[in-house]
């Protein structure tokens, strides 16, 4: 049996596994918080801020990162409450600003009763991008690879291959494509090649002795028989010709 | 030099280099800090030492090249001792006379001394100068009496005693004691009290524990850091060698940027002095206690100074911070159980052993002990370093210590704690500065910088000048940070160009209250702080820029128009050269110059030079 702790979130009195965090808790329990830089697939980040809680711990109340925050005995949470709100808006105002007319945002925003940012409309931009760092992350720590970074800092932050050339590192496993939540990382699948046109990459992808199919880029298969110890063969059929 | 093993070898060559120093004996001591070494006192100095061959004076005449002395603003600044006359400006040309006529026959020099620019009085004395007199320089004031790369120097004035008293007469516990006893907050920014951070580091798990001294200093016109770690690297070793015992660690880091090349020297060499009289490495002093230090340079970044991305920067990462939700004292750096405090913390540690906590702790007031090095710069009269006892009220510093405003102008607000630090307007002149009254008042004591405005500076632009500099700054992890200030920036450059909305105020009010509660780290959190006390204080100079489209300080380029006022103008002319787009055209002695506002740029260059307050300004 794991150590358990007590916690009261949004009014509900529960037990929770110490060491888990508010976020994991709070949507095991049915309680929506929102994310975009949250992925179970990689380490928390604590990025994009919109996961903000309001948490009382010994008569002090202050906003945490629903994502990062350890629960602890006697912890009280309020995952909706009107600082939280108030933030989340503002938040979804700034990203709104940054991202007009990328959907993921929008729709996201108009749920929080968001429609359009208090800036001056030449504010506005048009990227995509929110920089949540999940690519990054998602090929660091998955992957394992780094072929991607982020790079600079402040307003010209961006995401980017070594030396804003080529990333030489790349497999084209397309694992940052698939981890994107506003799907900005453009891929394409043509004949036997594959292009990332983000990280400016060409692959040539394997065909399947058995169906004829291209099905995944060499390197990467290559890349995988290699750190799995697999027989050269292996990856000669695809997996549904397994 | 043999390693010394044992506290009574220290006191043993303590005696020796006394005895080997006669304290009559003559000694110059030139500052070679931060603002004398832009005014080349390293020139000057070498004339001293030439001129004290060639007068036949070697052995006779002691020359030393000190760290920072503080009143920067009167370098190259020289001291002689023993009588403590105290020479400014001195120049190259000042040399011999000062060597044959002050040093020989005791003639002070007057032209050298310091005059008093608002009564006019002249003083001989450095401590009589009211610079310095209303100063209490525990922390400072050993600057000018030693050689940063002399060992030799440090120990004379009683250095590493502290050290040896801890290691022979007091277990860590007691040492954790005395510190916490002593009331010491950290001097970095944040005020957290020192000896709980180390109580909390040393009961936490982990055999392997880390100490790290904060010399990320980045804000602007602050520099106190820079000038203790130049001036007395030792005295902030000592004080790490302490916390180590204290704490249980074997491992140091000193992190210093790397553009502060004097700093990172001065260190390099304490350090390798250190390990060879036995004060780093194993067995120090005979003790059994192992301490090593590693000195690591920053890139430059400003967030480095946020205790979590100094330690990621160290760690050979991108300097970025992260949640500290678990403490650092538990998880910090290679994520085992660290111990950071600034150089200033640091270099209090040696007097607060040797002294004790309760000399220590009657120095302040009740939240906040001992003394502050402020960065005293601006529009004021006298800038420099200053060390005061916390509670010592604003007006004191800015007048009696600073000397008041320059040029005779108004005092308008004081900008403290750095670039997200607040403006605290004249009516709170007599705050007593502390940490808590500093938070009170909607800024903080920061690491200590103070920057004076007078009537002449727009509280809009100087906003918009700090959220410039921290938007340039942030790491650009977190979204309120990087989005946030970039708006705020974009919002407030419309307002300083007479683009402002009515609803602009309560957007820059709403934008700040979400980059204090939902930004990742303090860089963040405190970046409002600019913005919100320029608006409690000044609202009426916002409005005046959105309402009117009129800049009250006469700064906003966009919103300003110069003018001669001709009945004031004499016509001596004495604007038109200076003026870079010759946009001011001589008529006639007595007759008033001509001013074509087309070719006008706006700069103020003759706002400032006329005498007669002929330009004006609307």
């Amino acid at each position: 049996m794991k150590d358990l702790v007590n916690l009261t979130i949004d009014g509900r009195k529960l037990q929770a596994e110490k060491g888990r965090t508010v976020l994991e808790i709070a949507r095991d329990n049915g309680i929506d918080i929102p994310t975009l830089c949250y992925n179970e697939g990689v380490e928390p980040y604590g990025a994009c801020r919109l996961c903000l809680v309001e948490i009382s711990k010994n008569g002090h109340t202050r906003l945490v990162t629903s994502c990062l925050y350890p629960i602890e005995e006697g912890l009280v949470i309020n995952t909706a409450s009107e600082r939280v709100m108030a933030n989340r808006k503002m938040l979804m105002e700034l990203l709104l600003a940054r991202c007009s007319g990328v959907k993921v945002i929008e729709d996201l925003a108009r749920k929080m009763g968001v429609e359009k940012p208090s800036f001056k409309p030449e504010y506005l931009e048009k990227n995509e991008c929110i920089l949540c760092g999940l690519c990054v992350r998602a090929c660091r720590e998955v992957v394992g690879t780094s072929a991607i970074s982020l790079v600079n800092r402040g307003v010209n932050r961006d995401v980017a291959a070594p030396f804003l050339e080529t990333a030489p590192d790349c497999i084209g496993c397309g694992s940052c494509v698939f981890i994107c939540p506003t799907k900005c990382i453009k891929m394409e699948d043509k004949g036997d090649i594959r292009t990332i046109h983000n990280w400016k990459v060409d692959f040539k992808l394997k065909k399947c002795k058995v169906c004829g199919n291209y099905f995944a880029p060499e390197k990467q298969l290559e890349y995988i028989r290699k750190k799995s110890n697999l027989p050269e063969d292996f990856f000669d059929t695809c997996p549904n010709c397994k | 030099m043999d390693k010394l093993r044992s506290a009574a070898a220290l006191e043993e060559l303590r005696i020796r280099i006394l005895a080997k120093r006669n304290p009559q004996q003559p000694l110059i001591s030139i500052c070679a800090g931060t603002g004398c070494h832009a005014y080349r006192s390293e020139d000057v100095a070498d004339a001293i030492k030439e001129e004290i061959e060639q007068q036949g004076l070697t052995g006779q005449v002691e020359l030393k090249v000190t760290g920072c002395h503080g009143f920067c603003e009167r370098g190259p600044l020289m001291v002689l001792y023993p009588q403590k006359i105290f020479y400014q400006r001195v120049k190259i040309e000042d040399v011999p006379e000062v060597v044959s006529e002050t040093i020989m026959k005791g003639k002070v020099l007057d032209r050298l001394l310091y005059t008093d620019p608002n009564t006019g009085e002249r003083f001989a004395k450095e401590d009589d100068i009211p610079f310095y007199k209303r100063q209490q320089r525990l922390l400072f004031g050993n600057n000018n009496k030693i050689d940063p790369s002399s060992i030799e120097d440090y120990l004379a004035i009683g250095g590493y005693a502290a050290l040896s008293k801890a290691l022979f007469h007091m277990s860590p516990e007691e040492i954790i004691e005395e510190v916490k006893r002593s009331g010491l907050r950290g001097r970095g920014g944040g005020g957290f009290p020192t000896g709980s951070k180390w109580e909390s580091t040393r009961r936490a798990e982990g055999d392997i524990k880390y100490v790290i001294c904060n010399c990320d200093e980045g804000d602007p016109g602050a520099y106190m850091d820079r000038s203790l770690m130049e001036g007395n690297p030792h005295s902030i070793l000592e004080g790490m060698i302490i916390g180590a015992y204290a704490i249980g660690s074997s491992l140091g880091y000193v992190y210093v940027r790397n553009e502060y090349p004097l700093a990172v020297n001065n260190v390099t060499i304490a350090l390798k002095q250190a390990e060879e009289y036995g004060f780093l490495g194993e067995n120090i002093l005979g003790s059994g206690f192992d301490f090593r230090v590693k000195v690591s340079r920053g890139g430059g970044a400003f967030v480095c100074g946020e205790s979590t991305a100094l330690m990621a920067s160290l760690e050979g990462k991108v300097g970025e911070p992260r949640a500290k939700y678990v403490h650092t004292s538990e998880k910090g750096l290679y994520d085992r159980p660290s111990n950071l405090n600034n150089v200033e913390t640091w270099a209090n540690i040696p007097l607060i052993i040797l002294k004790g906590a309760d000399w220590f702790n009657r120095i302040g007031t009740e939240g906040s002990k001992g003394t502050k090095i402020f960065s005293l710069v601006g529009k004021v009269n006298n800038t420099g370093l200053v060390e005061v006892p916390m509670g010592m009220t604003l007006r004191e510093i800015v007048y009696d210590i600073g000397g008041g405003i320059q040029g005779g102008k108004k005092f308008k607000a004081v900008q403290t704690g750095g670039p997200s630090g607040g403006v605290i307007p004249e009516s709170l002149l007599d705050l007593p500065v502390d940490f808590d009254e500093l938070t009170r008042a909607g800024s903080m004591m920061g690491s200590g910088g103070m920057i004076v405005t007078d009537e002449r500076t727009c509280m809009v632009d100087l906003a918009k000048y700090f959220v410039g500099f921290l938007q340039e700054e942030s790491c650009g992890k977190c979204l309120p940070c990087r989005e946030g200030l970039k708006r705020m920036l974009e919002i407030l450059t419309d307002i300083t160009k007479g683009k402002g909305r009515q609803e602009d105020i309560d957007l820059l009010e709403r934008l700040c209250a979400t980059l204090r509660d939902s930004s990742l780290c303090a860089l963040g959190s405190t970046a409002a702080n600019p913005v919100l006390t320029t608006i409690r204080y000044f609202r009426e100079e916002y409005e005046a820029h959105i309402r009117e489209g009129r800049c009250p300080a006469g700064v906003c380029k966009a919103l300003i128009t110069y003018f001669i006022i001709d009945e004031k103008c004499p016509g001596c002319g004495l604007c038109v050269k200076p003026c870079p787009t010759e946009a001011i055209t001589f008529v006639a002695k007595k007759k008033p110059v001509i001013l074509n506002q087309e070719k006008c740029i706006k700069c103020g260059t003759c706002y400032d030079i006329c005498k007669m307050g002929a330009v004006g300004v609307k």
